[in-house]
């Protein structure tokens, strides 16, 4: 260590802001110019905390079952009383179901139908937020080696979440539908129209660019759309719900803030790929199928 | 000295370890916001009444490590927070000798700004005017968990992390 007088050290240590504040204008500059580097430092990171993310999710989930136990036991009563209720609707809908299926199956067999490839899945656990003040985005844990690739899709146990946009070797962030960068092909169920559903960071996003003498209707399901190749079609996104100021937004059918494990589903589509996973170098991944 | 170590680094590492500890999904209400606040206070308090323990290598790195976490563009914590350390360091001897308000009052000042620069600067980069509501929440949360850790860190402080009871 050099030894330095006290006048020297004393211009030194006033120079450390000025020069760290220079830094951090350096830091937001490379950023923003390469994309690629600041992505390869935040896996590298999440790789890093990954374990120890892991480690917290146990007793994090088993909390979260003992509180909502509690709270199960204090509506007991009433809960059963509507489960059953439900179950009798469901019953008959169970009925209607099967008959519509077993209709289905011999219209596709007089069709000579080509059916959809079933698709392998993944199922992995969230274990950190990653998303921040302004973008919406959760952290997995994977293990190495789980064939978990760019632009899987990835629903939780009622709809479509996000889609996985960076890979480590032991983590893996989703984005999700909600965040501002998202835009999704979409389907109204009913008038079978197709529009985008646009995120904004709120918890609903926004449908946009739907047909010309379409308006969707409130509590009208959105599915996902297979325009684009990006996703495949019939994956049940949420409803169609109107805004105070009568905008058409989408609730989510999957739950978005309280996301714990979500399945990561491989459909072999090669369409276009998240946002930020657009690389000058792999022009050959765009168009192929 | 090992003691006199941990006390004296006590500032960083319970930062950063809250800062970890809230990107884990808890389920908080507001917690990307909670987490950026938690930064600001931590830098703010440590900076004004312990500048030894919070240099501003220190706050460069928290910066980086609250940026990293979160899919913000980087380095807009770090600005964020060398700015606060600056500005803290700077009004230190005013503060030092004032009653809690007076701080509370300089920090909801500061996390006002804070809010501000984070929002434009992310705007910025992002190349769109983004929505105003989360800065507030942001604000709104600063400016209301300040007194709890106050409390806390002023406890340690005295306490806990004081390199002189080493």
């Amino acid at each position: 260590m050099i030894r330095l007088s006290i006048p020297v050290r004393q211009a030194l240590g006033k120079l450390t802001l000025p020069l760290l504040i220079a830094a951090a204008f350096a830091v937001m500059l490379l950023g923003k110019a390469d994309q690629l580097l600041a992505e390869r430092v935040r896996m590298a990171l999440a790789d890093t905390l990954a374990p120890l993310y892991s480690l917290t999710a146990e007793p994090l989930a088993r909390m979260r079952e003992v509180s909502d136990d509690l709270q199960n036991l204090w509506t007991l009563r009433s809960e059963n009383r509507r489960l059953r209720d439900e179950n009798d609707n469901l019953r008959r809908w169970h009925a209607v179901a099967l008959a519509l299926d077993a209709e289905n199956t011999v219209l596709k067999a007089n069709l000579h139908w080509i059916p959809d490839p079933a698709p392998s899945y993944a199922t992995a656990r969230v274990v950190a937020d990653a998303g921040g003040v302004y973008a919406r985005a959760v952290l997995l844990a994977v293990g190495p080696d789980n064939g978990i690739t760019r632009g899987q899709v990835a629903l939780d146990e009622s709809g479509v979440v996000g889609r996985v946009t960076e890979l480590g070797s032991r983590s893996a962030r989703v984005l999700l539908i909600t965040d501002l960068n998202s835009r999704i092909p979409v389907t109204l169920e009913n008038s079978r129209a197709r529009a985008i559903m646009v995120g904004t960071n709120g918890p609903r996003p926004r449908l946009m660019y739907w047909p010309e003498g379409v308006t969707p209707a409130e509590g009208e399901r959105v599915v996902t759309s297979a325009e684009a190749g990006a996703f495949p079609a019939g994956l049940p996104v949420g409803t169609v719900r109107f805004s105070l100021s009568g905008v058409p937004e989408v609730e989510p059918a999957a739950r978005l803030d309280r996301l714990e494990i979500v399945r990561l589903f491989n459909y072999g589509l090669r369409g276009i790929q998240p946002p930020e996973t657009v690389r000058p170098d792999k022009p050959a991944l765009v168009g192929r199928r | 000295m090992l003691d006199a170590a941990a006390r004296q680094t006590f500032p960083v590492t319970t930062t950063a370890i809250l800062l970890l500890t809230l990107s884990v999904p808890l389920g908080l209400p507001g917690q990307p916001q909670l987490q950026l606040a938690l930064a600001l206070a931590c830098v703010f308090f440590w900076s004004v009444f312990r500048p030894d323990s919070m240099p501003p290598a220190a706050a460069f790195l928290l910066g980086l490590l609250t940026d990293l976490l979160s899919l913000a563009p980087p380095g807009i914590s770090v600005l964020v927070l060398l700015t606060v350390h600056g500005v803290a360091v700077r009004v230190r001897r005013l503060l030092s000798l004032q009653g809690f308000l007076v701080v509370w009052l300089a920090f909801v000042a500061v996390a006002a700004g804070a809010a501000a620069v984070e929002w434009a600067l992310t705007s910025i980069l992002t190349f769109r005017l983004l929505p105003a509501g989360p800065a507030l929440l942001q604000f709104g949360v600063s400016a209301g968990f300040y007194p709890l850790l106050a409390t806390l860190f002023t406890r340690a402080h005295r306490g806990l992390a004081d390199p002189e009871k080493a």
